[in-house]
């Protein structure tokens, strides 16, 4: 192939000296913490807009005033290039002495490869999504899925939707909902009601959390009630719940269920970086993990909320351009948040009663079709993964690996090349730097 | 009253307001799915963050994640729904 001619072939090599991977709250916060340094920072992100998840936007989308503002600074930060709608592919050739490691990064138009001197890991988190007989239907989402969604643009007036599963991030979908006009019939959450009231006589310890649980509280919301069922031909049309010892069936629009949040550790994991005690990538006082020139912020280091993200990614910010002082600073504000972190766990548990949600014909593994009872039968994630195909296919195991570990306690092993699909030119361009100079 | 674009979700025009993205343009269109699982089980939007895959539909001729991308005045987008 002409690589000179090729339109996307443009590979090549570019260098910074802060990377930043993720544009949610941490990320903006630590390209802000380190751009007074006058460091070129670049803040990459797969979405079409800054803001993460919490922060997304959109034409459903209302976004707070604090997320306005952090996207005004970013914009007049002149040392920040931000690159929406750019993934990481894969990592890209070992490091020269004293930098970071650089990553190969593909966007709509082409693939290089980024060198840094410090990189900074905002990954963010995905929802844990449950396996249950009839989750493939079209109108089943995740219960952030269908936040997503409705931000994005998703029409849902006059809609009934029902959403379940557990966490606070239930209630925030159901707000968004009915500030889009839908009619939220139910919230279950899987929670007990002593662990919610246990969780609500600790808020007062962050009077802005208390506030914003009140304002969230509904009438429709039940708690030790989980999914067992969604029914539908070809789209759902109702969803049995768990009400006690029995059930209730609800005829609904849409049914979005999510059980908490899992760390996106991908990328740390694949550039050697430890885990830590709260299933995210290992951190030290100044948010450096366990490898030289990586640090890592928010979300990813264990799931704690907009909060926490920021305090840690300002953290990251102000240590990748070595400004410990400014870091340290932050230590306080880091610990009252990793404290209501800390809470969120205790008192979201999911119930073991969860693990039998799914049928023998319950596809586990949406991408390849894999079903329960085939992933019954083996020994572990690697086992499952040579004889089904289970977690091999474009999700890469995202979604089903999560899944398998809390149904049969695997531990999915992270992937060892490619982080997402990516187009040919990109890896082609790749180790041929030197023609693009 | 909000802006509008119109696209072509396999060749049927759909206007949707300004700045939506394709998966919810997808989902929000009634039966709108995005592909057929190996199964041939039909599929629709599910994660809304570039987790999940199932959005991956065809946009102007290249594979692309529907909820990452913005729709476009005149965008064609072939789902796999139709594929044989």
């Amino acid at each position: 192939m002409n690589r000179a001619t090729h339109p996307h072939c443009t590979a090549g090599v570019r260098r910074c000296d802060v990377l930043i991977i993720g544009a949610g709250p941490a990320g903006m916060a630590a390209a802000l913490a380190a751009a007074p340094s006058g460091a070129a920072i670049v803040l990459v992100d797969d979405n079409p807009a800054p803001g993460g998840q919490i922060w997304r936007d959109g034409p459903g989308a209302h976004l707070p005033p604090l997320a306005r503002a952090q996207r005004e600074r970013l914009a007049g930060a002149a040392n920040v290039r931000v690159l929406c709608g750019t993934r990481v592919v894969s990592l890209a050739d070992a490091p020269a002495a004293g930098t970071a490691p650089a990553l190969l990064l593909e966007d709509g138009a082409s693939g290089w490869t980024q060198h840094c001197a410090s990189l900074i890991l905002c990954t963010g988190a995905r929802e844990l999504l449950l396996p249950f007989p009839g989750w493939t239907l079209p109108g089943v989402t995740g219960a952030g899925g269908l936040q997503a969604l409705i931000k994005a643009g998703m029409p849902v007036r006059g809609q009934r939707i029902v959403i379940a599963g557990s966490g606070p991030l239930l209630l925030a979908a159901a707000h968004t909902a009915r500030q889009a006009g839908a009619q939220v019939l139910r919230v279950a959450e899987q929670a007990r009601w002593r662990q919610l009231a246990g969780f609500g006589l600790q808020l007062p310890r962050w009077p802005a959390k208390a506030a914003q649980a009140l304002a969230l509280l509904q009438p429709g919301l039940r708690a030790a009630s989980h999914v067992l069922e969604a029914q539908g031909a070809g789209q759902v049309q109702s969803v049995r719940l768990s009400r006690g010892a029995g059930h209730e069936v609800l005829a609904c629009d849409r049914l979005a269920c999510g059980f908490g949040l899992v760390p996106h550790t991908h990328l740390g994991q694949m550039l050697g970086c430890a885990l830590g005690a709260r299933q995210g990538l290992a951190v030290d006082a100044l948010q450096a993990t366990t490898v030289p020139g990586v640090w890592a912020a928010g979300e990813c280091t264990g799931f704690g909320g907009s909060e926490k993200a920021l305090a840690e990614g300002a953290m990251a910010g102000h240590a990748a351009v070595g400004d410990a002082a400014a870091a340290q600073a932050l230590a306080g504000e880091r610990a009252r948040w990793q404290g209501f972190a800390d809470a969120l766990h205790r008192h979201f548990a999911l119930s073991p009663q969860l693990r039998h949600l799914p049928r023998p014909d319950t596809l586990v593994c949406r991408c390849e079709d894999v079903s329960h009872a085939a992933l019954q039968a083996r020994s572990g994630w690697i086992d499952a993964k040579l004889h089904t195909r289970c977690g091999m296919g474009p999700c890469q195991g995202r979604v089903c690996g999560a899944a398998a570990q809390f149904l049969y306690g695997w531990t999915p092993a992270p992937g060892r090349h490619l982080l997402a699909p990516a187009r040919i030119a990109t890896l082609a361009g790749y180790g041929n730097d030197e023609s693009t100079a | 009253m909000t802006a509008t674009v119109t696209l072509y979700i396999d060749g049927q025009a759909l206007a949707v307001p300004a700045g939506a993205s394709v998966a919810a343009a997808l989902a929000g269109a009634p039966g709108g799915c995005t592909r057929l699982s190996v199964g041939g089980e039909r599929r629709a939007p599910f994660c809304g963050m570039g987790i999940c895959h199932e959005c991956r539909v065809t946009i102007d001729g290249r594979r692309q994640l529907a909820c990452q991308t913005v729709c476009l005045g005149g965008m064609r987008v072939t789902t796999g729904v139709h594929a044989a």
